[in-house]
């Protein structure tokens, strides 16, 4: 016999008890003094959870509807799909703690789809209880409203009619780009061009009051609501429409010459009615050039009595400085000044056509004070050879009409090289086209791919808007350019991109050929002031090619990275 | 013998009644369907008195007592106190006591030699338990709950104490009452056994949810069960105790 000396340890220090309901032997650690199998018996901590529910599923495009009313594609068996399941049990849910879910295989035409879920709930004082049940899921199969809309040939809901009635395409490819920056196209479904403008169709009306919203915040419009009763549910009384929206951009545009009414103009500070637009924001800004006088014109006020432009940029004609003796009042970047200026020879009139006995000189003031120079190209409108409709102009007091009104400075010399640009602009209508028209794509972005005469009159103001974007500072800064990656030539005789990387400073000569450098020796060298003659133009249709100095380059700062979809997909395929 | 009985609507008869081997005590009930479960069980054998303890109900919380005496707390009437003299056999000491912790029943455990008393209790009135009652006084813990008259419920025969109480305080507690002890719950899983079940040597009342496991627990406990099957019954008592002790 060997004595044992009791020592309580660790396991007994542990008191069994009988389950109070089955007398199996437990622990009494567990509070509640029942067996877990009784405890589970007992209390259900899955009740008030259905065990059953019901999955809508359109056969269309085969997503599933997400509560409320999301339509969300998913795959069977996904993490998408688990999440829609669980989220019809999801009020429920709340009161208990979501351990585990996964799917149990179902064969996929049973159209059931089921879903192990373990949960735990606390039931006593310290006892966690932990239970799997199994959630039935039945798929039930319909439309969803898009395939609905679809299938019935109604596929958008409402539309955004924007017009500007005028013959040019500029306020548009500007309206693209301001979409573009903002973003505000993401709910187009789908963009048309008609006569004037532009159509957006949207699947929702709140999408077309956004978009009318957003045109209103950036240029001055006029917009008019309207619906079309599609159908009606006399039971119910709801009733289905199609909303348009018709937005009507103020024909007005920069760089437009403007007679006011007399009224109005003496309304408006008493401006001079003989005006040049200087700036279209989401109001007019007029300029009086004489005086340096501006005034507003907001959206509201323009279609109280609205007044057409005289002359567009299609109107305005070239001239040479002359002379330019600024005559003191400065106001912002606008300088007033007295100038002398004569036609530009290069223009297709001679000057002695349209002389009238002068001399082809004319005197005129200008605001462009600050950026003229001697023997600068300046646009300008010709008004004494001018021969206007306009009930305003001919009421205006003729003395006091001057012979020339100046617009903008221009710089001919270097437009005519073709540099490739370093920059360039995305497009809406581009990204939703095929990939495969990509290169030979009609038109600009959403506008003249009717192709014809429209393209063409589509790439000539395309051009202009980009010359306008270079010239413009504010009005590039409201845009996103993009770098452009430039071809490198193999070519490179003249050296002509060489050079446009390599040299940064924008003046030497940037658009020099590289033969003329290497004739003229000190020529790559000589200051954009010196008058160059470029021997190597070819075409020696003007010799006096010069330089101009001042030409606005686009600093490679302000350009975004290049990021479109087509070279990312050419990046990723050359990594495959 | 072990009977389930309730307290209007309640369970917890312990905290309306009180037994010992000598008598018993019930609370005032709107209805005498609890008295009468008391009546029908012990009316030949031990007087069953109807009373209030301070005005309250509650008497079997607030008393403590065996078959030599009865102690009420310092909250008991005169006349209540009269009426309990008249009512109970003269052997019985009836004391009432001047102690902070009042609720007697609840800091008390007691058979008829041994009582088990909550650790706070004053020295004056550990005195007065023991020369009243004429047990021996042990301060004690259940399962590390102070107040022992909850936790547990002694007899002569037998004791059922908390779920929790681990198999060495088992061992030491059965080893000062000098009765087997074991852990258990009445009212289906409920650990506060001195509410739920009052006993003497040869009865027992437990609430109404109290299961079957439980009653045969208590009876093979306390020894409640019948002479005829008296055989049987000790071997599986036996084996349970040596088990559960």
């Amino acid at each position: 016999m060997v004595a044992m000396n009791y020592e309580p340890d660790a396991a007994g220090q542990e008191s069994y008890i009988l389950c109070a309901d089955c007398g199996t032997v437990i622990s009494s650690a567990n509070g509640a003094g029942l067996c877990v199998g009784c405890l589970r018996n007992t209390v259900d901590i899955t009740e008030g959870i259905p065990k059953e529910a019901t999955l809508n599923f359109c056969r269309g495009c085969e997503r599933f509807l997400s509560p409320p009313q999301t339509w969300v594609t998913a795959q069977p068996e996904s993490r998408e799909l688990l999440a829609i399941c669980l989220k019809k049990i999801a009020r429920p849910l709340m009161k208990v703690r979501l351990i585990d879910a996964s799917f149990i295989w179902t064969e996929p035409h049973s159209r059931r789809i089921k879903i192990k879920v373990t949960i735990q709930k606390e039931v006593l004082a310290n006892t966690v209880l932990q239970q799997t049940f199994e959630l039935l899921l039945v798929v039930h199969t319909g439309q969803c409203p898009q395939c609905t809309r679809l299938a019935a040939k109604n596929t958008w809901k409402a539309s955004v009619q924007v017009r500007q009635k005028v013959t040019h395409k500029r306020t548009f490819l500007w309206l693209e780009q301001l979409i573009l920056k903002h973003n505000a196209h993401k709910d187009t479904i789908n963009i048309n061009e008609k006569r004037d403008g532009l159509d957006f169709f949207y699947a929702e009306r709140n999408n077309a009051i956004k978009m009318v919203e957003f045109l209103a915040g950036v240029v001055p419009v006029r917009s008019k609501a309207s619906e079309q009763l599609i159908s009606s549910d006399t039971h119910s009384n709801t009733s289905n429409y199609k909303f348009t929206y018709s937005v009507e951009i103020v024909p007005v545009c920069k760089d437009d010459l403007v007679c006011l009414p007399k009224n109005q103009a003496r309304a408006w500070g008493n401006i001079s009615p003989l005006t040049i637009c200087s700036r279209v924001g989401n109001t007019v800004h007029l300029l009086d050039p004489m005086t340096l006088q501006q005034t507003d014109v907001t959206a509201p006020v323009y279609w109280r009595q609205p007044f057409d432009s005289l002359a567009t940029v299609t109107d305005l004609v070239e001239f040479i400085v002359l002379d330019v003796e600024p005559s003191g009042p400065v106001r912002g970047k606008y300088v007033l000044a007295d100038a002398q200026v004569t036609r530009s020879s290069s223009s297709n009139n001679n000057a002695d056509d349209d002389g009238m006995g002068d001399d082809g000189i004319f005197h005129t003031r200008t605001h462009l004070g600050g950026i003229l120079q001697p023997g600068d190209t300046v646009l300008g409108y010709h008004l004494t050879n001018a021969n206007f409709n306009n009930d305003a102009f001919e009421s205006f007091d003729q003395d006091r009409i001057p012979d020339v009104i100046l617009v903008k400075k221009t710089y001919p010399n270097r437009r005519k090289k073709s540099k490739p640009r370093n920059w360039k602009l995305r497009s809406i209508a581009k990204e939703a086209e095929d990939v495969t028209e990509g290169s030979n794509t009609l038109g600009r972005g959403a506008l003249g791919r009717k192709g014809g005469v429209d393209q063409r009159n589509v790439e000539r103001d395309y051009e202009l808007f980009l010359r306008d974007l270079e010239e413009d500072k504010e009005m590039r800064a409201a845009v996103n350019l993009y770098k452009a990656n430039q071809p490198q030539p193999e070519d490179d005789e003249d050296g002509d991109v060489g050079m446009d990387t390599g040299e940064s400073t924008k003046k030497s000569g940037s658009g020099m050929k590289g033969g003329k450098r290497r004739t003229g020796g000190a020529g790559g060298s000589a200051n954009g002031g010196a008058m160059q003659v470029d021997e190597d133009m070819g075409e020696g249709t003007d010799a006096d090619d010069e330089e101009e100095e001042d030409f606005p380059e686009i600093d490679i700062n302000e350009l975004l990275e290049h990021f479109e979809e087509m070279d990312m997909e050419d990046a990723a395929e050359e990594i495959q | 013998m072990a009977v389930r009985t309730q307290f209007e609507n309640s369970t917890d008869i312990g905290v309306f009644s009180k037994l010992t081997n000598a008598y018993c005590l019930t609370a005032l009930a709107s209805s005498t369907n609890f008295y009468s479960v008391f009546e029908s069980e012990l009316s030949d054998v031990i007087p069953i008195v109807h009373t209030t303890i301070g005005g309250t109900r509650i008497v079997g919380r607030l008393t403590a007592g065996n078959r030599h005496g009865l102690l009420v707390p310092s909250t008991t009437t005169d006349q209540e106190l009269q009426h309990l003299r008249n009512s109970l056999p003269p052997s019985v000491a009836i004391q009432r006591i001047e102690e902070r912790l009042s609720a007697l029943g609840n800091v008390i455990a007691c058979n008829d030699y041994v009582a088990l008393v909550h650790p706070d209790i004053d020295r004056e009135t550990e005195e007065i338990i023991a020369d009243t009652l004429k047990v021996e006084v042990f301060r004690q813990t259940v399962a590390s709950n102070v107040l022992v008259g909850s936790y547990c419920a002694l007899s002569n025969q037998g004791g059922l104490v908390h779920p929790k109480t681990s198999r060495s305080e088992l061992d030491e507690l059965s080893s000062l009452l000098q009765v087997p002890l074991v852990a258990g719950t009445v009212n289906r899983g409920s650990e506060v056994i001195g509410a739920g079940l009052v006993v003497n040597d040869w009865c027992a009342f437990t609430g109404l949810d109290t299961t079957a496991t439980e009653i045969s627990v208590i009876e093979a406990t306390f020894r409640l069960q019948g002479q005829t099957s008296a055989a049987v019954i000790n071997e599986m008592r036996d084996s349970l105790i040596d088990h559960y002790a």
